[in-house]
Parts: structure tokens; sequence; C-alpha cells
């Protein structure tokens, strides 16, 4: 019961930036998958989890320690591993008939012996009657069924699941995993284990025997929570909501900076990314927070709910507000500081002033730019000076989304003006004035 | 199939086809005795010097548009050979890519004629007293007219395979073999049959150059539509060249009919897009063969038969094996690849400057640069000229659906007809006029590929959103303004890609165009085209090579310098 089928051994990848240096994503992971478990991975976006499955995919190589599949080394990817994958990867040109036996054709297997065990993947799955369909008359729920086949047709040991569920809405997500859940605790599935790796945590606790939450920069295995719940779990049972509580709790801890564990607002540096979060998002949280029920305090896993925001979406923004010192994490919680309490209560323009005075304080990045502008004599700089500093703590597009929430935040502050044509970030004309 | 028989009468199943099989075979079999006749004439016995015959008479011009036509297959099969081995390479071998895709850059700013020049006496001598030989320099030429943009085209396709397919054929241990026909080739199939369509039109414009061979003191005139018009023209019969215009209409339409229509009917399963909101293309004669039993058994076998091919080549181990073990990376064979590649390059350009020193001289480069100068101020003047008469039409044609529709297929049906078969009546008029060939000559350049500029137009209106449409009237903005700021910001990306293709055709074309001659009188304009042209006439090989590398500078300087960075800005910043 407990055999390891793949392990990870002191796992680490780093990838080269665009100025040549080595930009880790993925450093000291150990990991070993067993037979008859379900693995959840959870994290913030760049925090190396799609990493970790493709390593154990054979999709990617490992720069450091081990890959092993039955004790022995994996070196690419194997027939025993398969994969489901998040926008559904299926071949638009090959009828479902034929997409599910891609696997079994690459192997040679003869045209009967596929036909058959296509035919009882099919009927697992429940896709019958649609074998000569091609993927785009179907619906997305559709479409994840015929890459859930195309994957276990193959009878793989390891099912690798990338975010499977998250290109799809919320009810047939759901009604997917359900199903999905029931063959393996059936025992229908020829599965002896899944990695699933997401951002949403109720999927995750639903799923998992074991969560594994990785935090960012570089990525690594920050906890590991074990779901001793028994099957089938019911969502709004007490000890669930106290397990999504519990994993919320644990990925806002510590989320500004790595290696410390505490929900205390660490201050940012020059050259992290910032929390994708726009300005309207932040502000209508703020607005919610402020008013009944919550008044000033929410549970996360509630305001999830309540704004209909994925994890991912409402844990940015929430990083977002502690950065800016309008509001402070507790135990899963969000609860609103005496300045976001005055943000609320301000019209328009004093908010832009309160926001890009705050930005000024702790968003470094900005400070930054504000910095180098009033220092310019021409009072304007070009975007790539800032891109390419990023690009020696960030990889591109990483550098790219923090430049970009930088201008987007300074621009609502009145702080900087930018044209998006020429790549110019300029001086706002009040300051200007103001400096004159 | 097994259930099926349960419910029919045996002799029914087993009678062999259906109804739509007996209408299909003799459409089949006609067109099998064509292709086996044409092909048979090809291989004759032939002596270099001996003419052959060749007559006005109309009568001839089927016979003459069948071999003519089956060159052009035979050229267009060789192209998309020849495409889909460059994409392959490109793609998988990083050194290869390294030095094929500079090279395809510059072979297709080479002007066709060029290609000629230099090949056909190796053609020539590859079959001796045999037809085929001159027929093989014919097609040659036919090729270098089609293969490049396709072969860019492929290489595009397989370089933008999504990440995700790319990782489930790893996942799913595809072979490279089972890869390239599951999932590179099918993915590049829009774009490569696009790119075939446009090949076969650019082929027509060269069919006179490639059949009535006159270079290198070669006056060899193949049995073909172009060689007809070439008599037409020496003869100076207007009749004749007429004869030939209908006839090149009737194959057009034959082949549009007969074989691009069911391929584009037949590949839009490869369109990538999920949904299935755009109008699909259709076909008469693919649905009549999807309808038949035997004919589409019979396609359908070949199908079976490379999936069968799929059992033989596929991955005979996965990642679990020690053949899977990476080998330490070294970066030295790349070096020493790359310092290879950079001293063939240095003793290309050595040998030359050398050549240039010693055959032509430097003065005659000046002279030859000036030239190109001439042409260059002609293709941007009238590329200018195109775009101020066609960006209005065509914005008014694409704004209405029903009319852009209609109008895509005549555009589309233009831009294959050769324009050269105009330039005998421009001489005409110039003649009879008395008016300068340098101002006069310059239209018959864009004649043939204006048509990409107001195709793409069309289609670049007809996408604009229909909200952006409603907005621009909600404001009621109008005049200059409504195009500085609404229309032309929206159809600029679409324009950029068909002025690309207009001026790299009508580069192309200038050699044709500032050089004409209709029987004995010859009319030249300034420039490097008839530079060209006119060394091509007496083959004199130095200044052919010359005027050739030139061109090659300024089409090259061109694509790089302006084309490539307004495609870049439209790409970035003016889409919806």
């Amino acid at each position: 019961m407990n055999t390891p089928i793949v392990e990870l051994k002191s796992v680490g990848k780093s990838f080269r930036s665009a100025d040549g240096t080595a930009r880790s994503v993925l450093e000291g992971v150990d990991f070993s998958l067993k037979e008859g478990e379900i693995v959840a991975l959870l994290g913030q976006s760049g925090s190396g989890k799609s990493t970790m499955l493709r390593i154990m995919a054979g999709l990617i190589a490992a720069d450091h320690g081990q890959v092993l599949y039955r004790g022995l080394p994996l070196y690419g990817p194997a027939q025993a591993i398969s994969m489901v994958f998040q926008s559904f990867a299926l071949f638009p040109w090959l009828t479902v008939q034929k997409n599910i036996e891609l696997g079994l054709e690459a192997k040679g297997m003869p045209p009967e012996d596929r036909v058959q065990r296509v035919a009882a993947a099919i009927e697992l799955i429940g896709l019958s009657g649609f074998e000569g369909a091609l993927p785009r008359e179907l619906s997305g729920g559709m479409r994840q069924r015929v890459g859930i086949a195309r994957a276990l047709v193959l009878e793989p040991e390891v099912l690798l699941m990338d975010e499977a569920f998250s290109a799809l809405d919320v009810l047939t997500g759901e009604r997917l995993r359900e199903e999905i859940l029931e063959l393996w605790q059936t025992k229908q599935l020829p599965t002896k284990a899944i990695l699933v790796v997401s951002h949403n945590i109720e999927e995750a606790v639903m799923m998992a025997d074991r969560v594994l939450i990785f935090a960012s920069d570089p990525g690594r295995v920050r906890d590991e929570l074990p779901v001793t719940l028994s099957r089938p779990r019911e969502v709004e049972s007490s000890e669930v909501r106290g397990l999504i509580d519990n994993v919320y709790g644990l990925m806002t801890a510590g989320a500004m900076r790595p290696g410390r564990v505490s929900e205390k607002e660490v201050k940012l540096q020059l050259g992290d990314r910032l929390p994708e979060a726009d300005i309207a998002r932040m502000d209508g949280i703020l607005e919610m927070l402020a008013d009944d029920p919550f008044q000033g305090r929410a549970d996360l896993p509630e305001l999830a709910e309540k704004t209909e925001l994925t994890d991912q979406e409402l844990l940015s923004v929430s990083r977002a507000l502690t950065l800016m010192g309008f509001a402070h994490l507790d135990h899963g919680d969000i609860i609103m500081n005496p300045l976001g309490a005055k943000y609320v209560q301000a019209n328009v323009p004093e908010r832009q002033e309160i926001f890009g005075r705050q930005l000024l304080e702790n968003v470094p990045l900005v400070a930054y730019i504000h910095h180098g502008l009033k220092q310019d004599p021409s009072g304007d700089l070009h975007e790539d000076l800032f891109l390419r500093l990023l690009r020696f703590t960030l990889n591109e597009d990483d550098a790219r989304s923090a430049l970009r929430i930088a201008i987007e935040w300074g621009r609502y502050g009145d702080l900087f003006e930018y044209n998006y044509t020429t790549g110019i970030i300029q001086m706002a004309r009040k300051e200007e004035v103001a400096a004159e | 199939m097994t259930q099926r028989k349960q419910f029919f009468p045996r002799q029914v199943i087993e009678a062999g086809g259906n109804r739509w099989d007996w209408v299909m075979l003799p459409m089949v079999l006609a067109i099998f005795v064509l292709l086996a006749y044409g092909a048979q004439q090809m291989g004759r016995p032939y002596q270099l010097g001996e003419t052959l015959p060749l007559s006005l008479d109309p009568l001839y011009l089927p016979y003459y548009l069948l071999r003519t036509t089956l060159r052009m297959f035979i050229a267009l099969g060789a192209s998309i050979v020849f495409s889909c081995v460059f994409a392959a390479l490109a793609t998988k071998y990083r050194a290869a890519e390294k030095v094929l895709v500079p090279l395809l850059d510059i072979l297709q700013s080479i002007p066709i004629l060029g290609f000629l020049s230099i090949t056909v006496t190796a053609f020539i001598a590859l079959f001796p007293g045999n037809l085929l030989g001159v027929e093989c320099a014919a097609i040659f030429a036919i090729f270098t007219s089609q293969a490049w943009n396709m072969a860019f085209s492929a290489y595009q396709g397989f370089r933008s395979v999504p990440a995700e397919l790319t990782e489930a054929a790893m996942v799913f241990q595809l072979s490279p073999w089972q890869r390239f026909w599951r999932l590179e080739l099918p993915f590049a199939m829009p774009g490569l049959l696009w790119n075939m369509m446009m090949s076969m039109s650019g082929g027509w414009f060269f069919v006179v150059a490639s059949e009535a061979i006159s270079v290198s003191n070669q006056n060899i005139k193949l049995p073909g539509i172009g060689s007809y018009i070439a008599l037409a023209i020496e003869q100076r019969d207007l009749m004749a060249i007429g004869w030939a215009i209908g006839a090149m209409l009737i194959g057009v339409m034959l082949y549009d009919q007969l074989f691009f229509r069911p391929l584009l009917a037949w590949a839009d399963k490869f369109r990538f897009e999920e949904s299935t909101s755009e109008t699909a293309q259709t076909s008469w004669l693919l649905n009549w063969l999807r309808r038949t039993e035997r004919m589409q058994g019979m396609v359908l076998s070949f199908g079976k038969l490379l999936e069968r091919s799929f059992s033989f080549f596929r991955l005979r181990f996965d990642g679990t094996s020690v053949r899977a073990r990476p080998l330490p990376h070294s970066s030295t064979p790349e070096r020493i690849w790359d310092a290879v590649v950079a001293a063939v390059v240095f003793y290309a350009l050595w040998t030359l400057i050398h050549f240039i020193h010693a055959e032509v001289g430097w003065h005659e480069v000046g002279r030859v640069f000036v030239l190109g100068c001439y042409t260059l101020f002609r293709v941007i003047i009238l590329i200018f000229l195109a775009a101020l008469i066609w960006i209005p039409i065509g914005v008014k044609i694409g704004m209405n659906p029903r009319l852009a529709s209609r109008a895509q297929a005549i555009i589309q049906f233009l831009a294959a007809f050769p324009a050269n078969l105009m330039f005998p009546v421009a001489v005409l008029l110039i003649v009879r006029f008395g008016l300068n060939p340098d101002i006069w000559l310059s239209p018959l350049m864009i004649l043939g590929t204006q048509w990409y500029l107001l195709f793409n137009v069309i289609a670049g209106a007809s996408t604009v959103p229909t909200e952006l449409r409603y907005a621009a009237q909600n404001l009621g903005l109008s005049g200059w303004l409504k195009w500085r700021r609404y229309l032309l910001p929206a159809i600029f990306p679409s324009f950029v890609t068909g002025a690309i293709t207009a001026s790299g055709g009508s580069w192309n074309a200038s050699i044709v165009a500032e050089y004409v001659t209709w029987g004995n009188t010859t009319l030249q304009a300034h420039g490097i085209g008839s530079y060209i042209a006119e060394k091509t006439a007496i083959g004199d090989f130095p200044r052919i090579a010359l005027g050739i590398g030139v061109m090659c500078l300024f089409v090259m300087g061109m694509n790089h310098f302006v084309w490539r960075r307004l495609y870049r800005m439209a790409e970035d910043r003016l889409h919806f």
C-alpha cells in the first residue's frame, strides 16, 4: 500500500533569465507519490507546482537531485505515467475515438485491440455516442472527459492532473471531479496514484489524501497537510470547512516574503513580483469588507464564495491589500485597518491620493520609478530600463507583469503616466506643476 | 461495418460501389488517362537545337493546357515535399535552422528568372537526348516561384504548435514520425493550403518565362500555354492571345473546382479555432466523393497504410530506459558548427568581392545600384498609389458582408490571372501614343500583385468588430477623422500583410515588366529589372548574377527595415 511509485529527491530546477543568470523556480523538493493515494499541490502562481508536475511527467529534466520511478531513474515521459491537461490538449482534427486511441496507436497496438480498449474507456468515462465527434463539437466538460479517457486508456500507474477542472465552469468541474472520485473509490480506475495540481483549495481538500502547499521564490514545499476524512466528503461538513480554513491560513501565512512563516506584513523588495490585483477589485473587496455582514473582518473562504473570485484571485487581492496597509491577515481571516476604512469613506480624488501615498511607502518598485522620474530632467523614462532591472530577479513574464502592475497602480495613485505605444513612463502632470 | 451487413441484402453489400461510384468513375478514369498521356509526352526523345512543333491553332490549346497544368502540379508536389522537409528539419535541429532560415530568406528574394538562367544547362545535361531535361528545367523554374512562401508558412506552422499539444504528444509517446503526421502537419495545414493557392497563381505569372526558355543562347519552346503566348507575341497575333486567355481561365476554373475547393473543404477540420462559427468551405466534388463507397474506400486505404507505418516507426523505449538518458550538455559541436557556417559565409563573400572586381568592375556595381534605386522608387510609388485606390474600395466591400464573400472569389480569380498577358496591350498603347516607357511601363509591375492588397484590405475590414462599428456611428465620426481614428488603424495589420506580398511580387515582376517585347518592338524602362532581363537575353552570366545579387539586397533590405517593422508594430499595438 505504501510503496512509492514516483520519488523526487532534493529536486531543483532553474531557468535562464534574459540576462543569462540562472533563476531558481524549484528548490530542494523531496516528495514521493505512493500507491493508493491522491495528492494535491496547492500554491500561488509561480510557485513551481506546475514545474514539479512536469518534472514528474518527464517533460522537463530536473537540474539537481534525482527523479525515480519505482526506484529507477526517470529520464523522460514514461508509459506508466499519464497526464490530463488544463486546456484539454486534444487534437482538434482527430475524432474522439482517434484522440483516445492516440497513446495506444503510438505504442503500436493492433487496431482491433485498440478499439476494444477505447470502447471500455469510453464506457467508463461516459462518452458513449460521441465516438465520431470532433472535439470542437463538444462542450468543455465533454472535452475534458475525452482528455481523461485518453490518459486512462493507457492504464497508467500514475495519473497527473494539471488544473484539470479549472477551465470548466464550477458546476461542470465539480461533477466531473465527483465522478472521478467515485471511480477511484470503487476501484474502477486502473490508476494506482493521482497527483492533482490545483489552485482551488476546496477541490484539493475534497480530493486529496495529502495536500502539499507550495511557497514561491524559489518554489518549494512549505507545508504538508494530511486529510484523513473518509470519502465521500461533504463540502458543507464542519470538518471540510475547518480544513479549508486551515489551508487558507497556511497559504496566506508569510505570503509576502519567503522563508518566514508569519502573517505580519513584511516589507517588499524592489525586485519582487507584485500580486496580480486590479484596482477595481481591491476597491470592491474593501467596500464589501466595510459593509454588512463582515463589518471589517471576513473569513477568506466565505469572502471567496460571496465575491465569486477564485482562490487565486482572492489571495492576490488580499496580498495587495495587506501590502498597501489597508488590511491585515490573521488565521485565514482578513481584517480591515483604520486606513482601509478611511479609504472606503473617501471620494475618488482622495482615494487616489491615499493610494499614491501608500504606494510610495510600501511598493519599492513604484517608489523607484517615481524617484527616477523626479531626478530625470526630461521627466520621462523608458519602461525597458525597469524591465532590465526586474529581469535580474524575475523571469521575462513575471518581470513584465510586475512592471505592468506597478504602472497600473502608479497611474491610479496619480504618480506617473504611461504611453502604451512608445513605452515611456512620464511624470504625472499635476506633480510637474507642483514641482515648478 | 460488420453491423450494417446484417441489415442489408448480401448482394447490395458485395456488388461493389453505389451509384455515386458509377458517376465518379468516368471522371476519375478520364483524369488518369490524361495524366498518363501528358506524362508520356514529357519523356520524348529530343536533341538540343531541334525545334518542337508549336501551332497557334486554338484546337491545340486543350493539349497545351494539359501540359502546362501537369508541370505546375508536379512543381506543386515538389514544393509540398520541400516545404515539409524544410519545416521538419528547421524546427527539429537548431543547427539546421541557423542555416536554412536565412538561406530561404535569400532564395525567396532571388528573382525566378535568375534560377532559370543558371540551372537550365545543368538540367539539360542531366537527361541527354531526352525532352525530360528541358521539362525539368521548366518545372524547376515553376517550383522556384511556388516553394518559398509555402516553406515559410509550413515552418511558421510547425513552430507555433501550442505547447500543451506538444507536451501531450510527448506524454503519449509519439515518435517524431507520428508527431509529424498527427500533430505538426495537420496544424500547419490551413496556412500551407492557403499558400499553395497563392503559389499556384504565382506560377501562372511565370509560365511564359519558364516554358519559352530563351536564356543562355538556348531557344526552346516546350509545348504549353506559356510557349503559345510567347509565339503569339513573336508573331503579333492578338487573336491568339485572346484564345490563350480563355484557355487559361478555363484551366484556373477547373483546378479550382476539381482540386482546391475539395481540398479546402476537406481541410476545414484542421482549423485550430475550436468554434464552428466561421462559414465552412463547401465543395460539390468532395460531397460526391464522400457519398461514394468504393472510391472513398480506396482513398481511405491510403490513410490506413499511413497508420500502419505509425506502428513501424514508433518509439522503442520510454523515459525509464537508459537510452533516454540525456547526454551531458556540451556546447563544443555547436561552436564548431557556428565556426563552419561563418567560414563558409566569409569564403562566399570573398569570392563575391573577387568576382565583382575581376569580372564586372566596381563601376558597374554602382550603376546597378542606381538602377535598383529607380526600381525601388517605382515599387514605393506604386504601392502607395495602389493603396490610395484599393483601401477605400476594399473597406467599402469589406464592411458589407454579402458583397465581401462574392468579391473574394472574384479577386482570388483575378490574382490567379497572369497579368503579363496584358503586356502586349500596354506596348501597343505606349507605341501608339508615344508615351514614356519609364513611366508607363511601371504600372505593369503591380498589375498582378495589387490584388493581394485589395484582398487583405477586404479581409481586414470584414473583421472589424461590430461593436466598434456601432461606436463609430454613434460618435458620429465622419470624413478624414473617421479614416484616421477608426478605419485606417483597424485595417492596418491586414494592409501590411497585403503590402508585403504585393511589394515582393512587384520586385519579381519588374524583370518582366520593365522589359517588354511585342514582335520585334522592345520597350525598356530604366531599372534593375530590365537590366537583368536584358543581360539574360544575351546570356551575360556575370552581369545576371550581379543584377540578381543587387536585387536580392534591395528586397531583403526592404523586408528587414520596412515591412518587418511595420508588421511587428501592427502585431503589437494595432489589433483587436
